[in-house]
């Protein structure tokens, strides 16, 4: 019964035809790894048709590790009399350093530290873009929702500010799983999802492009994947504001969450899934961070045609546990060795 | 779905599998210089799934690696160390059985014992380390000794090979692994691996063992000074002698380690090369019944991800794995039962504890 649903599902995919939640998760469900890989790779060549992989040399930048949204699946946070803020000159030196090293970019994003106020973000753009040519890709979601709350502004008030002092685009995390009863358990006092779609629209109704992400593996089923696959398809229908999805697994080390780690297979699973479902967005970023090299190399010939970012710098997921390390050598040796070019890109995906 | 291939030269290898038409010398290196990644484990999933269905098998297993003195000192290799080097070892009857007791509450099913060339053992020790071990541990199986060591029992013993090996199956050898193979080639034998036995010695060694009703598996050691054509040369060599003994029954393709060896300029394998070797090996080893997915060397996400790609074995739990190690593998030293289930589970395959000869085990 179901195999004549799922080749009625994979002709609609082979005519790259928009596919609906049920048939997602069918098709995530029951049909083999490697069917389901052919189906995102064909999908993959159709929106790039070149043999081109793309990353970006960048560097994570966390302005603070103070936090107060407490999620489960952190280990990265402090309270504020443990914490750090980081000071003008080790910015400036880090940044320096990234552009020294071929950066284009940097990935500024702290917590939600209850002693800051719009002035200190507004004032650490300005001093960047006072002292360097590079791109700013910052504030995931929650913390711009944060400093909105707390400043008495709205959403969209707050992303113009923040834009006029320099921010170029935002990162899409924060998202973890866009449902309201997953956030609650795992991420009590971080956005809801109604919020986090809110910041992005009002972020691509003023011109700014953001990326998404989803974090899996934790306490969500399926159906909440292709939910949130679903919900970041509408906004981008709407908007056109998102230029990549990256899907990434839980890393339960260091963490509250007693969950298994999931498997390379499910990672895989899902990014193929991702790169069927979302066809509204360009690109797919693998996550060498979380699943290390053999099986970002691997995710090539599963959706993905971008490999995200060199990380001069990574804290977050390395604090979990987590310490692969990949040089931009490494990176291109991955993608030249599975039968890719390598280019280098920026933010927007442009090729450099 | 039908498979439709982005390299077409793939189109002819698939039907000859289709009808049973046993790939040729050009089939493998073509699988090997192919890009179309899905496209091989395609086909090699298909083998692997007439020859076993949904089924994928692990062992629980426990290493026992008795000395690391070796006279070969291969280039390739990080264990082996000289006699009276700082670090070297052997272990004695005592030793050998004080590891074994430490771990007599796990399901041990088989054990592996492998160990250098050392010149400091006479042949009893190899004779009492099996009687110990069959002591100790009468219900698992022994798969021990490389052909390797095989060479060197029987020069040491006097004995004929036939007759070394009968000594040592009456001691209680019941299998033996198919380490010690590397390439079956001169020229990367002379470069790499000199004193250690050549490609004609290693196949006579396995036939007579064949011949004397014990099992092996096979192996070959990928990722080196290798060429394509070398790779496929050394398959053929083992698929020839298969048909002429039937004695091998997994294949395992090793992921070569460069770190503390003298070839330690060589950037690790990647992913594509180790899922090229499983599907390679997959379908050129047509007489081969199981593959393994070696999960020590090419890391535990990606032996998963192998099973989609030909291999339907994980190999074992392995208590304490040694040698790749020290070479910098950055796998686990071990697996839990548990886990191995799970990955394999999550695979999509249903997973088979078995013993040596691949008999299913019901889980205690």
């Amino acid at each position: 019964m179901y195999m004549s649903n799922i080749n009625k599902i994979i002709k609609k995919i082979e005519e790259n035809q928009r596919i609906d939640h049920k048939e997602a998760l069918n098709l995530y469900q029951n049909i083999d790894l490697l069917t389901l890989a052919t189906l995102a790779n064909r999908r993959r060549f159709f929106l790039h048709p070149q043999k081109v992989i793309t990353y970006v040399v960048d560097r994570n930048i966390n302005y603070t590790n103070v936090c107060v949204s407490g999620c489960r699946f952190c280990a990265f946070y402090q309270i504020p009399e443990k914490g750090y803020i980081i000071s003008k000159q080790e910015l400036g030196e880090k940044i320096q350093e990234t552009i020294d090293l071929g950066g284009t970019q940097i990935l500024l994003q702290g917590g939600m530290h209850p002693d800051l106020e719009l002035e200190f973000y507004v004032e650490m753009l300005a001093f960047i873009k006072e002292k360097f040519d590079i791109h700013v890709h910052g504030f995931s979601p929650p913390e711009i929702d944060f400093i909105a709350k707390k400043s008495n502004l709205s959403v969209a008030k707050i992303i113009s500010i923040l834009k006029k002092a320099g921010l170029a685009s935002i990162p899409g995390g924060g998202a973890e799983i866009l449902d309201d009863d997953i956030r609650q358990k795992v991420s009590p006092n971080k956005c809801l999802s109604k919020q986090w779609l809110e910041v992005m629209r009002q972020a691509h109704l003023q011109g700014m492009k953001s990326s998404a992400t989803m974090m899996f593996g934790h306490l969500e089923q399926d159906y909440h994947i292709i939910s949130h696959l679903e919900k970041i398809r509408s906004l981008q229908d709407e908007t056109r504001g998102f230029t990549a999805f990256i899907p990434w697994t839980f890393q339960p080390g260091n963490t509250k969450i007693n969950v298994k780690k999931k498997t390379s297979v499910e990672y895989l699973r899902v990014l193929a899934l991702s790169r069927i479902f979302l066809d509204n967005i360009d690109n797919i970023q693998a996550s060498w961070v979380t699943q290390g090299d053999k099986i970002a190399q691997t995710a090539l010939f599963f959706g993905a045609n971008d490999m995200g970012s060199t990380m001069i710098e990574e804290n977050v997921v390395a604090s979990a546990g987590v310490d692969f390390m990949l040089s931009e050598t490494q990176l291109k040796h991955l993608i030249t060795t599975a039968g890719f070019e390598s280019r280098q890109r920026d933010c927007y995906y442009n090729l450099l | 779905m039908n498979i439709s291939f982005l390299d077409e030269r793939l189109e002819s290898i698939y039907l000859k599998v289709k009808e049973g038409s046993r790939l040729s010398k050009e089939d493998g290196i073509c699988i090997y210089d192919t890009q179309d990644l899905l496209g091989i484990g395609h086909i090699a999933n298909y083998v692997r799934y007439n020859l076993h269905g949904n089924k994928a098998f692990y062992v629980n297993n426990q290493h026992l690696n008795y000395t690391n003195i070796c006279k070969n000192r291969c280039r390739f290799c990080a264990y082996a160390k000289d006699d009276g080097e700082k670090g070297s070892y052997v272990w004695s009857m005592e030793e050998i059985e004080k590891r074994l007791m430490d771990k007599i509450e796990e399901p041990v099913a088989e054990l592996h014992i492998v160990g250098g060339l050392n010149e400091n053992l006479s042949f009893e020790y190899f004779i009492d380390l099996l009687k110990t071990v069959k002591r100790v541990r009468p219900e698992a199986s022994i798969k021990a000794f490389t052909c390797v060591e095989i060479d060197y029992l029987s020069n040491l013993s006097g004995l004929s090979l036939e007759e070394t090996v009968h000594q040592l199956k009456e001691a209680g050898l019941e299998m033996m692994p198919g380490g010690g193979a590397e390439v079956l080639n001169t020229r990367i034998h002379d470069a790499l691996f000199p004193k250690k036995i050549g490609h004609d010695r290693w196949l006579e060694i396995v036939r007579t063992v064949h011949k004397a009703g014990i099992k092996t598996n096979a192996t070959m050691l990928y990722g080196h000074i290798e060429t394509l054509e070398e790779r496929v040369d050394h398959l053929i060599a083992l698929r020839d002698l298969q048909d002429e003994t039937n004695g091998f029954t997994a294949f395992i393709p090793l992921a070569f380690h460069s770190q503390n060896t003298q070839l330690s300029h060589l950037p690790s394998t990647t992913a594509m090369d180790d899922l090229k070797n499983v599907a390679a090996a997959r379908l050129m080893l047509d007489n081969f019944p199981h593959i393994k997915a070696y999960w020590v060397m090419i890391g535990e996400s990606l032996a998963q991800v192998a099973l989609n790609f030909g291999a339907d074995d994980l190999d074992g739990t392995i208590i304490e794995e040694r040698i790749t190690h020290t070479a910098g593998a950055k796998s686990a030293k071990g697996l839990t039962q548990d886990l191995m289930e799970e990955m394999i589970r999550s695979a999509g395959f249903e997973p088979v504890q078995r013993d040596s000869f691949y008999n299913p085990i019901q889980s205690k």
